[in-house]
């Protein structure tokens, strides 16, 4: 066991963990976020999804010791104007149906906006296939992004 | 004070002997019950379903799990709609297990599964719903001292033509002094403003579902709680012989390691810790009841069996004499693999137990088995027992567990640490695509013959499992010794033949099966679907025309049918080069759905593009949810029939993961249009029906495409493993 302090959301949170835990469980467990969802454990589905520094990873895989003083965003701390226009249009469609995976699909969707305001349809398949969504709602994500593209064209 | 529902029998489900052991507890729970059902004040009658608040919010307590398919807001639909209340006010949460309130009216116990939930709830929620209104009435008119009959109520709001409003919460606790009607007038469909109406109804669990907030059982994190993982056997059967839990216990936060009946359990503070403990286990097994038959030698024995006569399940006319005839005979084999259901969230489950009262909570799909066998393994009276139901992250068959399985290895993991532990039990993924329970291994073996441009013969062998075969269901739905649901759909087939048989040889294996979205209609649509096609092929018709004209007593077949032939442009659309279209139509828990897929062939196997969906439950309740089930279900009929399968070696399942079992993402996923055919049948279900007509139609816009239709599954092999 080790103590680390992670910066998630923008807040100092210590967590006492073996240095190998994956960030995953180091946020789930030990900060007691539990938006970030445990699907598969090896970077195959994508429902764990986080930001450290920005860029989306997959918090299954990374070791919690090779953090450092990076910044977490997990989807309690989404704020970004992409990020709201995003979960409107994924609630506008109704897109989820089990739900478990559309933590995940957030924020590959609003990772996605952020660099690409205009996504095409092969970019969402780019951005978008490493998150798996077994009820397959598939269809509205797509849609949803579209739609949420076209919402903050304004 | 519950509405009951008068309208609807319950199924031969109770009729049986083992049937009768669930009604005794059924009856026995009602008085264990009877007091546990009094609610606080705040409750109006009917206060088994509702609790209307001082803020006017009506919280529908639903009887079935929501994991996706929608309940939530299709009971609240079904209450709002006679309550006239307005949309924003109404809230869905889960029932408690109680299987003498909330049994499911199709099964007799609670439970979800069969696409039951609209179908059995379909009057029973409108009664709430209108009972309470009525109440409200009631109260409102008493009051305000004016005749209830002036009364209206619209969106929400309770009112007089003298002036007087109120909204609902103001007369709560006063409606629920009011005489409970014994039976409440319904609305007319003609009256309707959100029973199948678009637009209007917006499902309650989106916006949580979207920002992190919904709440799963992986969620709890009580104070003191211990995670729990456990080692079970690699091959289905093995048992401990002895174990080695030295080095597990040095792993940092480990708290204790015990044996159980199913493995070895890790305690732990945290996930983590609890998983490296159980790696650094050492384990013996001990293999001598275990199934040890690899995939190979189950194709086999299945296939050997294939070629001979199984029971007869069904026969009409002469099928033998019609083959010895002659014509163009076809003999046609399709080999099914075992499929795991790899819901999101792997199966976990929470139990508080104090030594005195247990209190469960988790994706419970299967109350009341799952009460009964919690409260066995801790020696507990029922009424000692309390299970809440939370969300769960999918199921697709898996948490419907007749055998209670993960209700008393859960049970069993508490009650081995003793008392005043709280434990979560977490699956890996692994431990879930490993963990059996799949979809039952089958082939058929498909013979028939063409003679002049008609079907002359017909016949289906079916090698299976069974699924129900030694739960309490056994003894309740088996007809002459055979598993129905190994069947379903092959001994009935839609099309007028004059010279059918379906038989079937049902094996045992030591792979535990179980139901897996649209149970046995996954493999008999396929191949009755697929076969029909060969046959009209082979008998110079168009699928569609020709279909039609078997279908002389099957009007809602041939509906969806002609709605899919429409909405594809069946005639007139001009196929892009390259690609081919097929079409199916199976009918599944009562549910019609015709679908069209036009696919072009990859590298990486068949590219589905479109599929166009036609789909006649009954009345349409909640029409976008219904296109939302649609969509999954090709989706995920799409991804098994293209790239799923579960293998065994020498017994042990080899996938573990979605690396080797390979689910289908989005750049997968066809394009899709979807049409609900009118209808003013009573509503079925949805969750279930998307699924079987999607793979037949693939098969047959192979075959097509000049491909042919694939006799093994999944289509692309190697994908998997």
């Amino acid at each position: 066991m080790a103590a680390f302090t992670l910066k998630i959301n923008g807040q100092a949170r210590q967590v006492d963990v073996d240095p190998n835990t994956p960030l995953l469980w180091a946020i789930r467990d030990g900060a007691g976020l539990t938006g970030t969802k445990y699907g598969c454990g090896v970077a195959q589905c994508g429902a764990c999804t986080v930001y450290v520094d920005g860029q989306t990873v997959r918090s299954c895989s990374m070791p919690v010791s090779a953090i450092g003083t990076s910044e977490i965003t997990t989807i309690e701390g989404l704020d970004s104007k992409e990020a709201k226009a995003v979960q409107a249009a994924w609630v506008a469609l109704d897109v989820p149906q089990c739900g478990y995976c559309q933590s995940g699909q957030v924020m590959s969707a609003t990772a996605l906006l952020s660099v690409n305001p205009t996504p095409t349809d092969n970019d969402i398949d780019l951005a978008m296939n490493g998150n798996i969504c077994r009820c397959a709602t598939y269809v509205r994500i797509r849609a949803a992004i579209h739609g949420a593209a076209k919402s903050l064209e304004g | 004070m519950t509405v009951h529902d008068t309208k609807l029998s319950r199924r031969t489900l109770l009729k049986g002997s083992a049937g009768l052991v669930l009604g005794a507890y059924v009856a026995r729970a009602d008085k264990l019950f009877a007091q546990a059902a009094a609610k606080p004040s705040v409750n109006i009658a009917p206060n088994t379903f509702l609790i209307i608040k001082p803020d006017s919010t009506v919280t529908v307590l639903c009887k079935g799990i929501e994991f996706g398919q929608g309940p939530f807001t299709g009971m609240a639909t079904l209450v709002a709609e006679e309550l006239d209340a307005d949309w924003a006010q109404m809230r869905a949460d889960h029932a408690p297990s109680n299987p003498q309130l909330y049994k499911n009216l199709a099964f007799g116990m609670q439970g979800t599964g069969g696409s039951t939930a609209i179908a059995n709830s379909y009057i029973q929620m409108r009664q709430v719903g209108a009972a309470a209104r009525q109440m409200l009435v009631a109260a409102a008119a008493d009051a305000w001292q004016v005749p209830a009959g002036e009364i209206t109520v619209d969106n929400g709001v309770i009112k007089h033509a003298s002036g007087h409003e109120g909204r609902f919460g103001e007369f709560a606790d006063k409606a629920m002094a009011m005489p409970v009607p014994a039976d409440p007038k319904l609305k007319d469909p003609s009256q309707f403003r959100l029973i199948g109406k678009e637009g209007v109804v917006k499902r309650l669990d989106s916006a949580d579902k979207t920002n992190g907030k919904a709440f799963y059982t992986l969620d709890i994190n009580e104070p003191d709680m211990l995670t729990v993982v456990v080692a079970r056997s690699p091959k289905f059967g093995g048992k401990v012989a002895s174990f080695d839990a030295t080095a597990a216990k040095a792993v940092a936060g480990v708290v204790d390691v015990k044996q159980v009946s199913n493995g070895v359990a890790v305690y732990a503070k945290g996930f983590w810790p609890a998983k490296m403990g159980r790696d650094a286990l050492k384990i013996t097994w001990d293999d001598s009841k275990a199934e040890k038959r690899g995939s190979a030698e189950l194709l086999q024995q299945f296939r050997g069996l294939s070629k001979t006569a199984g029971k007869l399940v069904k026969a009409e006319g002469k099928f033998e004499e019609s083959m010895a005839k002659g014509g163009r005979v076809i003999e046609v084999e399709y080999v099914f693999p075992y499929l795991a259901h790899a819901a999101m969230e792997p199966l976990n489950a929470y139990l508080k137990w104090d030594g005195d009262t247990a209190y469960a909570r988790y994706g419970c799909q299967f109350p009341t088995p799952d009460h009964m066998a919690i409260s066995k393994v801790l020696g507990l009276p029922i009424e000692k027992v309390k299970i809440d139901v939370l969300l769960a992250g999918g199921s697709f068959g898996r948490r419907a567990q007749q055998s209670t399985h993960q209700a008393i290895e859960l049970a069993e993991v508490a009650k081995a640490i003793g008392p005043g532990k709280p434990v979560k039990l977490v699956w890996t993924r692994e431990d879930d695509m490993r963990g059996g329970y799949y979809r039952p291994y089958c082939i058929h073996r498909m013979r028939g013959t063409v003679r002049d441009g008609k079907i002359e013969a017909w016949s289906d062998t079916i090698v299976s499992q069974s699924i129900m075969k030694g739960s309490f269901f056994e003894s309740m739905m088996f007809k002459d010794g055979l598993d129905p649901t190994s069947y379903e759909g092959s001994n009935e087939i839609p099309y007028d033949v004059e010279n059918f048989r379906c038989d079937m040889h049902q094996v045992d294996v030591g792979v535990p099966v179980l139901w897996w979205r649209s149970v046995g209609h996954t493999h008999t649509g396929y191949v009755v679907e697929a076969f029909v096609d060969e046959l009209l092929e082979a008998a110079g018709k168009d699928p569609i025309e020709g279909r039609l004209e078997l279908l002389s007593k099957k009007p809602r077949h041939a509906g969806a049918l002609k709605a899919v032939a429409e909405l594809a442009d069946w005639k007139n659309y001009k196929v892009p080069a390259g690609r081919a279209r097929g079409v199916a139509v199976v009918e599944s828990f009562n549910t019609f759905v015709a679908q069209v897929v036009e696919l072009s062939m990859t590298d990486d196997g068949p590219k589905v593009h479109k599929v166009w969906c036609a789909v006649d439950c009954g009345v349409a309740v909640n029409p976008d949810i219904i296109r939302a089930q649609m969509e999954g279900g090709i989706g995920f009929g799409l991804g098994h029939i293209l790239y799923a399968e579960q293998t065994l070696d020498a017994g042990a399942p080899v996938s573990g993961n979605f690396d080797t079992y390979r689910s289908l993402r989005i750049n997968e996923m066809p394009e899709i249009e979807v049409v609900i055919v009118k209808s003013t049948e009573k509503p079925s279900g949805v969750g279930e029906p998307g699924v079987p007509p999607l793979g037949p139609a693939v098969a047959n816009a192979l075959a097509k495409l000049g491909v042919g239709r694939p006799r093994q599954l999944p289509i692309v092999p190697g994908a998997s493993a």
